[in-house]
């Protein structure tokens, strides 16, 4: 995975989405009209909710008592240990155990967040994409414990690569619907989610899983995510009476970045790392890096960053899968550490051997451990046949 | 060639039916599916069965207003190597020999990659009237209108059954050419029937606007479209059904023959 970094601007400014949902230039709404009284409607239902003290209380109550919040900000002490360096001096890592959460991600802090807004808004059935399986697992979760009928669109070539979170999905009471058009992967089951609400909008709320879409969800996906950040800086307080210097995580459709990111966002000496997956490189069409090489366009809904050819057709970001930095700090996490990462969380902490190196004795620096590996061992198998199999060579 | 800058524009001939108390029949084709030169001839084809303004569909990678018949369309035309300079080829040679306006149906994302200026002023050059982008709302039609003014395309805007009235006033306004119906919360695609609801829905438009209100999505056959002109419509859209006659035929020369005999029943009865 060659490192390409894009440095932030020197003074970053925050934006925040205005009236019609714009970040800047970015953002909006750019979906059939039928959808815009939906969206009218969930943005004041949003409003409405996030301003009433017992919707704030359930959403507390559950994210503590169902989803197991707070997660520990672990001190990584024999993976910090690895970047020490000749002249004694190395970084101190802390891990936001994101995958202590119920269902194994940060992914439920946001589903569960919606399907409370849903049951309020009195709609009966959810809909949502999903690419790995994490967003679907963790929509079947909270629609199952709130009644609500649930339809998690996939692609077939995910539901091939993700076989355990298919089951998962099902044995909640889902029904997994296989995408079979375009990539057959994220990318359409988010276009395929989206007809089915064009369709549905009457019943159906969209739980939509990434930091991306139409307004308001991304101001929605930031804000249920937006506990991880609050709850790092006060354990950072409590363990070290300070903040972290440094914030990495992991970038695909940005959830989890943006949930430890947005608390820091106007701190100027808290540095934020959003990792790519670069897949066989930047050089090449086999990566994953959506904001470091996307040329801005409208995609699913939002003005954004895509991958894009030309004429503007939209091309599927690569398969994360086989990036062999990624696959090697799933190995390191897992055996100095004990913690089982996801090959998204991976990426995150691949960067970790191109950081440390760079920074002075004593750093803090949080990764958001966003997930964890169960469901990617099947795969990561394939990567390392020494571990697997009966063999006992 | 005969010069395609003469302008046909869609609110003209719009006017022109409505004057003389005809109902538009408006068909829709996804471009360079099975392959260009066939539907050259298919809008060739089209415009001699009395089409009063066509649509041309640009395949997009990403149809979210789209069911999987015109999806599927897109899909064969990209795989094809579809290029937006070859659609602009198509639009030429058709609308030098034909008399129906024709509308650009395209999403927004490959307008922004060619830039909007750009697209305008290349689509009229290959002698489009109009324009109609599926995935922008109100809200984001003033500066598209004003470019596309600018190079003479007019700009046609959609209202569906879950548009409040005073958008729908405003969208109506907004319009040019004429004002879409869309006849149901959903994708494009043929339905079995048309949702009783689309009568009131024109009435109600009728009732804010004089521009011609046009029904489309779900239209699948002349019933349908007998149903929607008995309902007052002063234009019937039809898209999937067609795509699907001329693109999944077999053979080109099959599927002009399916999608005429398609178009000549719509036409009949419209």
């Amino acid at each position: 995975m060659p490192v390409s970094c894009t440095a932030a601007p020197p003074q970053p400014k925050v934006q925040r989405p205005d009236k019609t949902g714009r970040y800047g230039q970015f953002g909006g709404r750019y979906v059939p009209e039928t959808l815009i009284l939906a969206l009218d409607e969930l943005t004041a239902a949003y409003e409405e909710a996030i301003n009433d003290p017992a919707f704030q209380a359930e959403l507390d109550h559950l994210l503590k008592h169902y989803v197991g919040r707070e997660s520990p900000l672990y001190h990584a002490e024999r993976l910090s240990e690895r970047y020490r360096r000749p002249d004694g001096s190395r970084p101190e890592i802390y891990l936001k155990r994101e995958d202590l959460n119920h269902t194994g991600a940060h992914k439920i802090n946001n589903s569960l967040g919606q399907a409370l807004l849903c049951k309020r808004m009195g709609k009966k059935r959810i809909i949502a994409e999903t690419g790995a399986g994490q967003h679907g697992v963790a929509t079947a979760t909270v629609c199952a414990r709130a009644g609500l009928e649930c339809v998690v669109y996939m692609g077939e070539k995910d539901m091939e690569r993700q076989a355990l979170n298919v089951f998962r999905m099902r044995l909640l009471g889902a029904e997994v619907r296989p995408v079979t058009s375009g990539t057959r992967t994220l990318k359409d089951a988010t276009s395929e989610a989206i007809r089915d609400w064009v369709t549905n909008v009457e019943s159906t709320h969209y739980i939509l899983g990434s930091v991306a879409g139409p307004h308001p969800f991304p101001m929605m996906v930031r804000d249920f995510h937006a506990c991880i950040g609050r709850e790092t800086r006060r354990q950072a307080q409590e363990a070290w009476g300070g903040k972290p210097d440094i914030l990495v995580a992991c970038v695909g459709g940005g959830s989890n970045a943006m949930g430890l990111f947005h608390e820091f966002v106007d701190d100027a000496d808290v540095r934020l790392i959003g990792v790519e997956a670069g897949g066989e490189g930047i050089d090449t069409d086999k990566h994953a890096a959506t904001l470091t090489l996307g040329r801005p366009g409208v995609l699913h809904g939002s003005y954004s960053l895509l991958i894009q050819d030309e004429e503007g057709q939209v091309v599927d970001p690569h398969s994360i899968s086989a990036d062999a930095e990624a696959l090697q700090a799933f190995q390191d996490l897992s055996r100095l550490e004990g913690i089982i990462p996801a090959l998204e969380t991976s990426h995150a902490l691949a960067f970790l051997d191109k950081l440390c190196p760079t920074v002075p004795d004593g750093t803090r620096i949080v990764v958001n451990c966003s997930g964890r590996g169960d469901k990617d061992v099947m795969n990561a198998a394939n990567y390392l046949p020494h571990l697997s199999g009966g063999s006992t060579q | 060639m005969a010069a395609s800058t003469e302008t046909k524009s869609v609110s003209g001939t719009m006017a022109e039916l409505k004057k003389q108390g005809k109902v538009a029949f408006i068909p829709f084709l996804v471009a360079c599916d099975p392959d260009a030169a066939t539907t050259v001839k298919a809008l060739q084809k089209l415009d001699e069965l009395g089409a009063d303004v066509i649509e041309m569909g640009f395949p997009y990678s990403d149809p979210l207003a789209d069911g999987p018949t015109i999806q599927a369309a897109a899909t064969r035309a990209l795989q094809k190597g579809t290029t937006m300079d070859k659609v602009l080829d198509v639009v030429r040679q058709a609308s030098a020999t034909i008399r129906a306006p024709i509308v650009m149906f395209t999403y927004y994302n490959p307008i922004m990659a060619r830039g909007l200026d750009k697209f305008c002023r290349q689509a009229k050059e290959a002698g489009a009237s109009g324009l109609l982008v599926p995935d922008i709302p109100l809200e984001e039609t003033p500066e598209i209108r004003a470019v596309a003014s600018q190079h003479g395309l007019e700009l046609v805007l959609l209202t569906t059954p879950t548009t409040p009235q005073p958008r729908m006033r405003a969208i109506a306004e907004s319009s040019q050419g004429f004002v879409y119906l869309v006849s149901l919360t959903g994708v494009t695609g043929m339905r079995g029937s048309m949702e009783s609801r689309v009568e009131g829905l024109i009435k109600q438009l009728q009732s804010v606007t004089d521009k011609s209100v046009c029904v489309g999505f779900g239209v699948s056959g002349p019933e349908q479209a007998q149903q929607i002109k008995a309902w007052g419509a002063e234009g019937v859209i039809c898209g999937s059904a067609l795509v699907k006659a001329l693109g999944e035929s077999g053979s080109p020369d099959e599927g002009l023959k399916r999608m005429a005999e398609l178009a000549s029943s719509l036409r009949a009865v419209i």
